[in-house]
């Protein structure tokens, strides 16, 4: 029992590094109103880049690197196609979505299966040894504590300082906050690679750290459940980095349900975080007003000056 | 004394339209200097081109003595050039120190005693900590104004500041302007009303097609002489010979409460108001008290749950529950305030558009598509409306917005309607349009229409309307005949007082032939 | 680059959506040469295998006629929704239960040779599609919640009921432990069509909704009142056209026709259910959909592309060997430059102003 309650803390805390660190990039993007729809696209080519780095170089530091720079690039694609060019950002996000999933099975072809060394997990000397809290808290690589400090970090600047004023600002009504003279644009463009870089840097947690292997589909629908975790916590930091945690728990549900030997179709254990992410969808959005008071007013409006 | 502002020749093109042709003015220090001119005039691309949004394609501007290019808002902010904006410029759900906030350098933390102690000295009352949805259209104003002054500058454009303030919010704002003008600052005060204008400014300066068409001391001006400068021909007005004998009753609202969905909308409070063929009756106020709930309501787009479907009458039965296409055939028909997007669809041409509320009376048979029908329909509406248009397949966005305002009311009176309700029938729309509009409501009314007509403008009312009610925080007052009251009583009304319509001087007032 | 400019069209133009998808076309194009320098293969022989030699032979102008149905009904279903701004991105799912529903009346009929059989699957399919679809629009009407979210996941679900039903209930008792059903008897597969090529029936009936698209689109109220939804939801409000319906309907369509794609699948080519129903059909449409603008006689072009595509990219596996990767970035490229192209669509370029933004300011 208590070998299962260590297997079950310990790993949601590093099953929740991808689905936190890409939420809060996706967070911080609609905040400025932009939804970007192809986190998985993003994830999935960070993973991918992230593992090839690993695997040529060893560094895991180079790695996250890497796997986050190639996503803020396909980012890019998204804040050219929906900022500059006026694109639908529901289709711009599909786009590179498809894209991205393409990309890593361009840049992963090679890898197909291999695994690399996991990351390093850090020493905390005598705490590591303290009776299921050390086993459970304290037998992490480092990106699971900067995953929480991450969100934290999101926290702070959305909340309590003026950049993230600037943000929830042009967020709420771009064209107010051109008149005051805000590069719209620029600001949008920066959440979305914000956005781009924070999923590709989950995205290669996931390759190197997590699994450690590359398989192409790897992500396998993360990047949508990030999607919807953003929604599920209202846009508030707190909620969302709750979300994440109880999903991260969720993805582990299969392997414990195994463990416990419970006979329960190995299909309904795979499907079950979509069931659950429909089920809480359902809930948090029937209430309108929930979802009215919180969500970023201009969230998904292509921004025309002056238009 | 060196100008504050000086313009030399400022010219702005677009692709469609010169916007500015060669425009001079000059703003002195202290001064509060009118840019009068009617919708499409040019007024907000010169201010564009003053406050660094838009850069001029020709032309010099010196600032203080010096030629300058005004690169940006920031920039124009930091030389000293506030600008107080009508619409699109401060944020809801944020407070009002982080509006302030947003506008300055610092925190919102440093900011908040500033805002404090400037709300004392220019008397603009507010509170930093409170979310802007919860303040009133003037108190929003007051904010405006304030973040334009915690920057100290030394020139304040306001552009339109009276349209949404109530009579007594104006001379309050005139107050200010006053007392800020006898500190040295100039303002530039962008307007069509030429009361206001008369009574507040030290110089015009009157633009008509992008062009000055005449610099004058308002003081010394008729209205008539400014509007003739304004849009070269004396002020168009509807002929109104108000409405004959009183009709059976239309349409009834009886103690209508009720709460929207939409958390930023008002709520409604027992709302009742009776509305008779052969009349046109009017609802005044400042935007935002509930207007829109309420024509919502009785479009239909917003439906009563079942409960409460006796609340709204037609002709007698019970319409509360039903949506838009049942009212419509019983002949409710609705001209709405947004047309592009809510009125007509954008992408779409007339004829399109046409089918819009007009499938149900022949132009889709069968459930398919009349062409030919929906063609005819639009280009009748087009000549009896006088829309000046390419044609039948001319996309909605590509009309003015008095022509599509032309083309949308008379879509809605080409299909018969025996109660219209109108939502600000003339909002940014031309002289010339407007007269044509109202005074195609007159007509209407004349031939025994119901009419309800919401306006912000409490002049248009005024014009056209046989019976007035005010609304006011989701409130509506009794209704009053509007010979029997003047704009004084209304103002106070918009302001939540109906004491004095409540007691109105009965039929002591006869009608005029 | 300084002195191009852009400025909103007034006008509609009845060339530009046709220009808009061959420009991105090109783009794609030449993106795709640097693709195959990358792999070190050159670009004219990827070309030719993708794009000439499907072309060549009588094999593979029946894979391309093949493909060109599933293409064509899913598109047209998520097109219809599309433009009334619903965005149904689970059609895989959707055709993964309609070949599960139309599998079912496959094997619980195994043996009839009723002439019923074949329209009954199809039946089946579609109300399968449609259902799959349906939980979608009812969760977004009735709880508000997000379609776009609820169709993925339910696409992945659908997959793994698939997965559980070949390796269980409907497993075939004969079948070695594959994970597959039985063969479908001859009364329920679709005839073929062309002798020497897989192309069977199933493709009469994606024409056959391409027409019924056109009409439902272009001539009638119904399709009218869904697309004033998608360009303008105030304005369907203001002219009382249900916002709800037109989500049911969009929904509905959208599943009907993956549902029926499914049928054409596993009564099709594969005449069994198993594991692999579709390569990606749901997903590949959504580009479809977008590079025929929308619109039902633009989709039967854009259908015809994607299929060359889909079976140029397997030729172009084994002459060339080019990893099946380049046609999957292939498909996002396509759909990343008709986005960036459309542009086009509602903005025209414009030579002068030496200051110009990008996007021209109304004059007032």
């Amino acid at each position: 029992m208590t070998a299962t309650i260590i297997f079950i803390l310990a790993g949601t805390l590093a099953a929740t590094v991808p689905l936190l660190l890409a939420a809060m990039g996706e967070l911080v993007a609609e905040k400025s109103g932009m939804l970007n729809l192809g986190v998985e696209g993003m994830m999935a080519v960070g993973a991918a880049a992230g593992f090839v780095t690993v695997a040529v170089t060893g560094s895991h530091a180079l790695g996250l690197i890497v796997g986050g720079v190639a996503a803020l690039l396909l980012s890019g694609v998204f804040a050219t196609l929906s900022i500059v060019f006026l694109a639908n950002q529901v289709a711009a996000g599909l786009a590179i979505g498809i894209l991205g999933l393409g990309v890593s099975a361009g840049i992963g072809k090679n890898y197909e299966g291999t695994t690399v060394t996991p990351m390093p997990k850090l020493s905390f000397g005598a705490l590591g040894d303290v009776p299921v809290i050390g086993p459970a808290l304290f037998s992490h690589d480092i990106m699971v504590y900067l995953a929480i400090a991450a969100a934290f970090a999101v926290w702070f600047v959305l909340q309590r300082t003026k950049l993230g004023l600037i943000i929830r600002a042009v967020g709420e009504s771009p064209q107010s906050a051109h008149s005051l003279g805000y590069p719209v644009a620029l600001i949008r463009t920066a959440c979305v690679l914000f956005g781009g870089a924070m999923a590709g840097i989950g995205g290669a947690y996931l390759s190197i750290a997590y699994t450690p292997l590359w398989a192409d589909g790897m992500v396998a629908g993360r990047g949508w459940i990030v999607v919807a975790l953003v929604v599920f916590g209202t846009w508030i930091v707190p909620r969302v980095t709750l979300g994440a945690y109880l999903f991260g728990a969720i993805s582990l549900l299969e392997l414990s349900i195994q463990g416990l030997g419970l006979n329960v179709p190995s299909q309904l254990l795979s499907a079950s975080p979509y069931i659950v992410t429909i089920i809480v969808l359902v809930v948090i959005s029937r209430n309108p007003v929930l979802i009215q008071l919180n969500s970023p007013m201009s969230l998904g409006q292509t921004y025309r000056p002056n238009g | 004394m060196t100008a504050l502002l000086k313009l030399t020749g400022i010219s702005k093109i677009y692709p469609a339209v010169v916007a500015n042709d060669a425009i001079d003015l000059t703003v002195m220090p202290g001064e509060i200097h009118a840019v009068l001119g009617e919708n499409g005039a040019g007024k907000s691309t010169l201010m564009k081109i003053i406050y660094g949004v838009t850069a001029p394609d020709a032309g010099t501007l010196e600032w203080l003595g010096t030629a300058t290019r005004i690169k940006s808002p920031a920039h124009a902010r930091a030389l000293g050039i506030g600008m107080v904006f009508q619409h699109f410029s401060l944020f809801d759900t944020l407070t009002v120190a982080e509006n302030i906030a947003l506008a300055m350098k610092g925190s919102v933390k440093s900011i908040t005693p500033r805002i404090k102690a400037a709300s004392e000295r220019f008397g603009l009352d507010v509170e930093p900590e409170m979310r802007v949805q919860s303040l009133s259209v003037g108190e929003r104003q007051r904010v405006e104004i304030l973040r334009c002054m915690l920057q100290e500058p030394k020139l304040i454009i306001m552009d339109e500041p009276t349209s949404v303030l109530p009579p007594q919010g104006v001379s309050d704002l005139f107050k200010t302007l006053k007392k800020l003008a006898s500190e040295g600052i100039g303002i530039l005060f962008i307007s069509h009303k030429l009361d206001e204008i008369r009574e507040l400014c030290d110089v015009a300066t009157v633009l008509r097609h992008g062009k000055v068409t005449g610099t004058a001391v308002p003081r010394e001006e008729t209205s008539k002489s400014l509007a003739r400068m304004m849009i070269g021909r004396d002020l168009p007005h509807a002929e109104n010979r108000g409405s004959k004998a009183e009709g059976e009753v239309r349409l009834t609202v009886s103690d209508l409460s009720y709460v929207p969905d939409d958390i930023f909308a008002t709520p409604l409070e027992h709302v009742a108001l009776t509305l008779r063929e052969g009349e046109i009756l009017g609802i005044a106020g400042v935007s935002g008290n509930g207007q829109n709930t309420l024509v919502g309501l009785l479009s239909g787009e917003t439906r009563l749950p079942d409960a409460m479907a006796a609340n709204i009458r037609l002709n007698g039965a019970e319409l509360g529950a039903t949506g838009p296409m049942d009212r419509r055939e019983l002949g409710l028909h609705f001209v709405p305030e947004e047309r592009l997007g809510r009125g007509a669809v954008p992408e779409h041409d007339l004829s399109e558009n046409s089918l819009l509320t007009g499938f149900g009376s022949g132009l889709a048979k069968y459930g398919f598509l009349n062409l030919g029908g929906m063609k005819q329909f639009s280009s009748n509406t087009i000549d009896a409306f006088d829309v000046r248009c390419g044609g039948p397949n001319a996309a909605a966005q590509s009309l003015s917005g008095g022509n599509l305002q032309k083309f949308i009311v008379g879509r809605e009176i080409s299909l018969k309607p025996k109660v219209l309700i109108v939502s600000q029938p003339t909002w940014g729309v031309d002289v010339g349009a407007a007269a044509a509009i109202r005074q195609k409501l007159i007509d209407l009314r004349d031939e025994g229409v119901a009419i309800l007509v919401v306006s912000e403008e409490l002049e248009e009312l005024f014009e056209i309307s046989d019976r007035l009610h005010v609304m006011f925080r989701g409130r509506l007052s009794p209704a009053i005949k509007t010979q029997s009251t003047n704009v004084e009583d209304i103002g106070l009304a918009m302001t939540g007082d109906f004491e004095r319509l409540e007691t109105p001087a009965e039929p002591s007032v006869v009608e005029h032939a | 680059m300084r002195n191009i400019y852009l400025e909103p069209r007034t006008e509609r133009s009845a060339f530009a959506p046709f220009l808009v998808s061959m420009l991105a076309v090109c783009l794609t194009i030449i993106a795709g040469s640097g693709l195959f320098l990358i792999y070190g293969k050159s670009p004219i022989a990827g070309f030719h295998a993708i794009f000439i030699e499907p072309l060549q032979s009588s094999y593979g102008i029946g894979e391309i006629l093949l493909k060109l149905g599933p293409f064509l009904l899913i598109a047209q279903g998520l097109a219809i929704g599309f433009r009334a701004r619903v965005w149904n991105i689970g059609a895989e799912g959707q055709l993964i239960i309609g070949a599960i529903l139309a599998s079912v009346v496959a094997i619980r009929f195994d043996g009839s040779t009723s002439s019923l059989l074949l329209p009954g699957m199809v039946l089946a399919g579609a109300l399968g599609g449609m259902g799959w679809a349906g939980i979608a629009a009812w969760l977004r009407t009735r709880y508000n919640a997000n379609e776009i979210l609820v169709t993925f996941m339910l696409s992945s679900i659908a997959l793994q009921i698939l997965y559980y039903l070949v390796t269980g209930p409907l497993r075939d008792p004969q079948g070695f432990n594959f994970p597959q059903s039985i063969t479908f008897s001859a009364a329920a597969t679709f005839p073929i069509l062309i002798e020497n090529t897989r192309v069977n029936a199933s493709l009469i009936i994606a024409l056959v909704v391409t027409v019924l698209a056109w009409v439902f689109m272009q001539r009638s109220l119904m399709g009218y009142k869904l697309v004033v939804g998608g360009l303008a939801p105030h304005a369907a409000r203001y002219a009382g056209f249900g916002e709800k319906r037109a989500i049911w309907l969009a929904l509905l369509i959208g599943g009907a026709a993956a549902g029926i794609a499914g049928v054409g699948e596993v009564a099709g080519p594969l005449g069994m259910l198993q594991r692999t129903v579709s390569p990606g059909y749901g997903f590949s449409a959504i580009i479809v959909a977008f590079l025929g603008g929308l619109h039902p006689i633009g989709i039967v072009f854009s259908s015809l592309l994607m299929a060359l595509i889909h079976v140029g990219g397997d030729f172009a596996r084994l002459s060339v060997g080019l990893p099946s990767a380049v046609t999957d970035i292939f498909q996002g490229l396509l759909l990343t430059f008709y986005l960036a192209s459309s542009l086009l669509l509602t903005h025209r370029l414009r030579l002068r102003k030496p200051d110009a933004v990008l996007t021209a300011e109304a004059a007032e």
